[in-house]
């Protein structure tokens, strides 16, 4: 077993918009690109080109349809990766202290050289946020890209996780969610941030923005149709009647 | 843990050695990305990863899961290694590499053979490709009038309405102005174009509050995010839409200042019967006239001052009667037939539902507008103090434009936008340079050929009337394509997806080469597959090809790469010189022009050249005019020479940027020799702000005009209005109707006069209308995903984890009723063929549409995958159930299943039903397995394994 720690400096994170997140799986690529040649063993692909393509990947697209109760229904694209909890229990569960949470910034990593591949860890983690990779035989997850973040070899501005620079709706925020002041916990604020399972009891740091309301309209009765009705039918002369009046006012 | 027992982590790693930036190609976005590289265990550079380029113009830093897969597309096992000739059957893929020479000297014979003889001979088509301005001059230079690229089944009925009607389209001639729009109507659109500023504007947009209302019949994507989904029938959309103009009419919610003054709104209209019934009044000098209030007589449109009248009937100067185009537009919209109760039920939504939304586009255009403290002057002299905005915009592509009512459904969106004032204004819908640009400043077609002989001018262009159709004297098709014919008269993109079976059918004749390059035409990119493949294989009583000879150029292992004679390796896009340039399609945003090139981030590591590299090699192998000099000696070592120093026009080339001896003239300016290196330096392009005063009203915004000149975009100022009443139309109609010298067969005359009608029209999808709904009760419609681009990314090993198999999405209530469950399989049968597929539930589409993915399906042997690969047993396209020809008619005729005003395929008219199949292992059909000239790929990727 292995311990956490009491606090940590910082709680850095991702807070994931569902109301843009357009599922165009943009974060999980160039989440895969950038960690198959960065922290640890690669990430592999085995039968690449055959009949049953599996590969490793530290975050993946879910899209799920949502029937509400009145209105059409909906799809929702759920990009999913660790989200580092406060109370990890993939890090409790390890038998050889290779899972660990870091006290500066509570990033949740392992260890390769000492992790033995059982695979406890993914089998602990509630949102199977974790893939033993085939080939290196190591467990693998989300490093909040720790090879990028602090990493003096690259321009200030792309110190951020790989997923958050590529997205291209803005759906993905990057920083330290313990900070209330901070514009990724303002955000949360704002949007009423969610944590994924709380009844999980893993305080997870990453939050999701939900979904805004959706086909909030209704036909008949309002006010916008109204409106243009109410132009409509009281003009004498119809549109052309109306048409001679707007041209007076232009002269 | 205590901080003191957590392993030291080295956090500042060395990332790459060198970064290298250049242009992506995984889609038709054209981003800008930073490669970075590394030293590979051999010395070699190796790709450590591919990022957005953070100042390139159109991704602004972010990139899609194709542009960071292109890793997987650049080390693909499916890369091809050398030129192949074929020593097997057609279709087979058996090959023989052979050499550069060899195979140039080949293509140089028999290119050079039927020019000398018969340049029609030669058709010679592109696909996706980015190079057009060459592609298209190198076929004119070789007189063939048989060219185009792959438009036609693509987008064409989106270019062709966009120009006939505002002088530019969707597409990738102009977008929304993000910044300051607050509602966003979004028509079934693709995801290969513009597709990275679609999405970085659609999260802008929502982050500040505003709107986005979809009208696509499925909800993925785009639509899954909109706040309101209108999942509208397949095919009914310019009904919608006519029906949202015919409220926006009744209630008056309409710019008239905006439509007086920027569009033809109040041009007169000529009402004597006879030859010149619809066409406008002109004066002596030819000019439209419109009715002056103030002066209470025929004023040219163009004069300063005026106050044109909208409605009322005129004396025509020449005699006669005539009346402003808005009144013939008002009294057609109102008609009751385009109340929203009259089309509600055909387009699956409720009448309030369509009144509600007409109120929320005029609410917000109107009662939201934007005032731009920005001083213009227009053409007419008259200075303006500030810029109306309206904040409404609108998007289109492909779902409009693939139905045989697109050219007019994209006509109606267009005559929407303009009717709320939403085109060219702060808040709505802006082009990007170097549109802009008039019908007028644009070429007609030509077609006529002599042995040994250029064309006399470009191949495609935009008919002006019945004059301008590519028709032989006997009134026979021109082209092979039978572009520009009464059957398809503005065909502006030609209609590539006919060649082979025009081609195979001897009609209008035979050809001896056919020459593609980047065009899966053996499989996804025709409709109808498994019958265009028997036409490729076809022979002769003697045993020879019915169509001789076929070049194709490609990277990888295609399905069409089976099909070849010849095959010229092309190489990848981080291997090639290419120009996205401002002669073709550019990248340029609503406040910048901008070009761009790719250049070789890394060297070929196998026997393969730039296909334009190549086909300037064979142009000067063939002595055409402009690619030899007058000793016969080549006028360019490649593709990177031409991008340099080809000038279209004097000073105009390929490149604007970085132009003149010293590098100081943008536009317009001699050859540079220096150029490819400022770019490069640059980032892979070139960018430049368009004047503040020059950035809205530029149809009419003299200071953009002036400023268009000086970039080289035309030689003279061509202001214009926009179009909503398209008498290029009423010319093909006047003729259907009897008049004049060129009239169409009496087959078409009905079809012509229908079509087209100079005022947006609506017409049930010709399929729908040839078959028995009931027999065929379901729309099918296929779509991109945002992580795959054609059949390409199959071949990606990390794209094909994400959409390595399809399935038929079919609604709920569809399901139950056919007793289906997930993952069961399905005959799905149109009038024209069956396939069996599996099947999955998805309630958010409209309940009598199914779909699928787009290209997933693969030839067994093709791509270099496992001839078990899923994409190749349980894969599926629906081309096979889709004809270039309607159902027959009874009247002997060959009806095209394509628009009739464009030509464009009507793929998305597709009919089918559904009747549940027994268990199976793998989808039918199957076409066989075809060799791999390239092996198949390694069991596993640890890519990056030398860095970690």
């Amino acid at each position: 077993m292995t311990g956490l720690p009491n606090s940590t400096e910082r709680k850095m994170g991702l807070v994931i918009d569902l109301d843009t997140c357009v599922g165009c799986h943009a974060c999980a690529v160039a989440c895969k690109e950038w960690n198959t040649g960065g922290y640890g063993a690669p990430l592999a692909d085995t039968d690449a080109y055959g009949a049953e393509p599996s590969g490793t990947w530290l975050n993946r697209i879910h899209t799920f349809e949502v029937a509400p109760q009145a209105g059409p229904a909906q799809v929702v694209h759920f990009p999913k990766s660790c989200l580092h909890c406060e109370d990890a229990p993939c890090v409790t569960v390890c038998p050889t202290g290779a899972s660990y949470k870091r006290v500066e910034d509570g990033i949740v990593l392992v260890n390769e050289d000492t992790c033995m591949g059982c695979g406890l860890c993914a089998w602990a983690c509630p949102y199977g946020a974790r893939e033993l990779d085939a080939l290196a035989g190591v467990m693998k997850k989300c490093t909040l890209c720790i090879d990028r973040i602090y990493n003096e070899n690259i321009p200030q501005i792309d110190r951020i996780p790989a997923c958050v620079r590529a997205c291209p709706t803005g759906a993905r925020h990057f920083g330290d969610i313990g900070d209330p002041a901070s514009a990724v916990s303002r955000l949360v604020a704002e949007r009423g941030g969610m944590d994924l399972m709380p009844e999980q009891g893993t305080k997870p740091v990453n939050k999701y923005l939900p979904p805004r309301g959706r086909d909030g309209w209704r036909d008949g009765g309002d006010a916008g149709e109204v409106n243009l009705a109410a132009l409509a039918d009281p003009e004498p002369g119809g549109f052309l009647g109306w048409l001679d009046r707007a041209l007076e006012r232009l002269g | 843990m205590a901080k003191a027992t957590q392993p030291e982590l080295e956090l500042s790693p060395p990332v790459s050695d060198e970064v290298r930036q250049t242009t992506c190609y995984m889609c038709a976005c054209r981003c800008g990305i930073d490669v970075h590289l590394r030293d590979g265990p051999d010395g070699s550079k190796r790709i450590r990863h591919i990022e957005g380029n953070r100042a390139h113009p159109v991704n602004r830093g972010v990139l899609c899961a194709k542009g960071s897969a292109g890793i997987m597309q650049h080390y693909s096992p499916a890369r091809l290694r050398a030129p192949l000739r074929r020593v097997g059957p057609r279709g087979s893929g058996e090959f023989e590499e052979i050499g550069w020479e060899e195979a140039l000297s080949l293509a140089t014979g028999w290119l050079g053979e039927i020019r000398h003889a018969d340049p029609r001979r030669l058709a010679f088509f592109t696909g996706r490709d980015q190079s057009q301005a060459l592609t298209s001059w190198w076929a004119q230079q070789y007189g063939t009038p048989n060219y185009a690229a792959h438009g036609g089944f693509c987008s064409v009925n989106m270019a062709a309405a966009g120009i006939y009607t505002l002088g530019g389209a969707f597409w990738e001639f102009g977008g929304t102005d993000w910044e300051r729009t607050k509602l966003f109507m979004l028509f079934g659109v693709a995801e290969d174009h513009d597709s990275n500023p679609l999405k970085i504007g659609m999260g802008r947009l929502k982050s500040r509050g505003g709107r986005i209302i979809a009208v696509n019949p499925v909800r993925t994507g785009y639509n899954a995010i909109a706040d309101e989904w209108v999942g509208i029938t397949p095919g009914t959309d310019g009904l919608f839409v006519l029906a949202l103009v015919h409220e926006l009419l009744r209630a008056g919610r309409v710019d008239v200042g905006y439509l007086r003054r920027w569009t033809n709104a109040p041009w007169l209209i000529d009402r004597n019967p006879g030859p010149t019934f619809g066409l406008f009044v002109r004066d002596g000098a030819g000019r439209p006239l419109v009715w002056d209030r103030k002066t209470a007589r025929p004023q040219p449109f163009d004069a300063p001052g005026l106050a044109p009248e909208l409605k009322g009937d005129f004396p025509h100067p020449g005699g006669g009667r005539a009346s402003p185009a808005f009144e013939l537009m008002a009294r057609k919209y109102l008609e009751p037939e385009h109340a929203p109760e009259s089309v509600a039920a055909r387009c699956g939504l409720s009448p309030g539902r369509i009144r509600r939304i007409a109120a929320e586009l005029a609410r917000t255009a109107f009662d939201h507008a934007i005032v731009l403290e920005q001083p213009w002057v227009d053409f007419r002299g008259e200075r303006h103090d500030r810029v109306i905005g309206r904040p409404v915009s609108f998007h289109a592509m492909r779902g409009v434009s693939a139905h045989s009512n697109g050219f007019q459904t994209a006509r109606a969106i267009h005559l929407l936008q303009l009717l709320l004032g939403a085109v060219e204004v702060p808040g709505g819908f802006r082009f990007e340079p170097p549109y802009p640009k008039p019908l007028e400043a644009h070429p007609t077609p030509h077609c006529h050929t002599q042995p040994d002989y250029p064309l006399p001018g470009p191949h495609l262009g935009f008919p002006r009337g019945p004059e301008d159709l590519a028709l032989e004297a006997d009134g026979a098709p021109a082209r092979i394509d039978k572009a520009f014919t009464w059957e398809n008269p503005l065909s502006v993109h030609g209609l590539m997806h006919m060649v082979i079976s025009n081609a195979h059918a001897r009609e209008p004749y035979g050809i001896e080469v056919l020459f593609l390059y980047m065009a899966n035409m053996a499989w996804n990119s025709s409709m109808n597959t498994g019958a265009v493949m028997e036409m490729l294989t076809a022979t002769e009583a003697d045993g020879s090809y019915r169509i001789p000879r076929i070049i194709y150029s490609d990277a990888y292992s295609s399905e069409m790469v089976a099909y070849a004679d010849l095959v010229l390796p092309d190489t990848t896009y981080l291997e090639r010189h290419d120009c996205i340039s401002l002669l073709d399609r550019p990248i340029g945003e609503p406040d910048l022009v901008a070009d761009a090139i790719r250049w070789p981030v890394l060297e070929p590591d196998r026997e393969v050249r730039g296909f334009q590299s190549v086909l300037i090699d064979l142009g000067a192998r063939l002595g055409l005019p402009g690619f030899v000099d007058d000793d016969g000696q080549p006028v360019y070592r490649d593709y990177a020479d031409y991008m340099v120093n080809h000038e279209r026009r004097p000073g105009v080339g390929p490149l604007a940027g970085w132009r003149g001896a010293d590098g100081k003239r943008t536009g317009r300016g001699a050859p540079n020799p220096d150029q490819l290196a400022r770019y490069i330096a640059n980032g892979g392009f070139w960018s430049a702000p368009i004047p503040e005063e020059a950035r809205f009203m530029r149809p009419f915004n003299m200071a953009y005009q002036e400023w268009a000149v000086g970039m080289g975009f035309y030689d003279a100022p061509k202001p214009y209005v926009f179009q909503l009443y398209a008498e290029p139309l009423r010319r093909f109609q006047l003729a259907a109707e009897g008049h004049g010298p060129r009239q169409p067969p009496e087959h078409l005359r009905r079809q012509v006069k229908a079509a087209f009608d100079p005022l947006p029209v609506w017409w049930p999808p010709f399929e729908e209308a040839a078959l028995d709904p009931g027999e065929y009760p379901l729309h099918a419609v296929t779509q991109r995903p945002a992580a795959m681009y054609h059949s390409w990314g199959g071949q990606n090993a990390w794209l094909r984890q994400i959409h390595g198999e399809n399935r038929l999405y079919v609604h709920g209530s569809v399901m139950a009723g056919l007793g289906l469950g997930d993952d069961d399989w399905a005959w799905v049968i149109s009038p024209h063929g069956r396939i069996r597929v599996q099947v999955r539930r998805m309630d958010a589409q409209n309940p009598g549409t199914v779909w699928t993915w787009n290209a997933i399906g693969k030839r067994e042997g093709a791509w270099a995958l496992s001839p078990d690969a899923p994409e190749a047993q349980r894969g599926f396209l629906m081309n096979h159930l889709i004809h270039e020809l309607l159902p027959p008619k009874g009247d002997g005729l060959r009806w095209s299943n394509s628009d009739p005003v464009t030509g464009q395929a009507a793929w998305y008219d597709l009919r089918v039903r559904l009747e549940k199949a027994a268990p199976a292992a793998a989808a039918e059909p199957r076409p066989g397995r075809q060799k791999s000239p390239v092996g198949q790929g390694p069991d596993t990727v640890e890519y990056g394994k030398e860095w970690t």
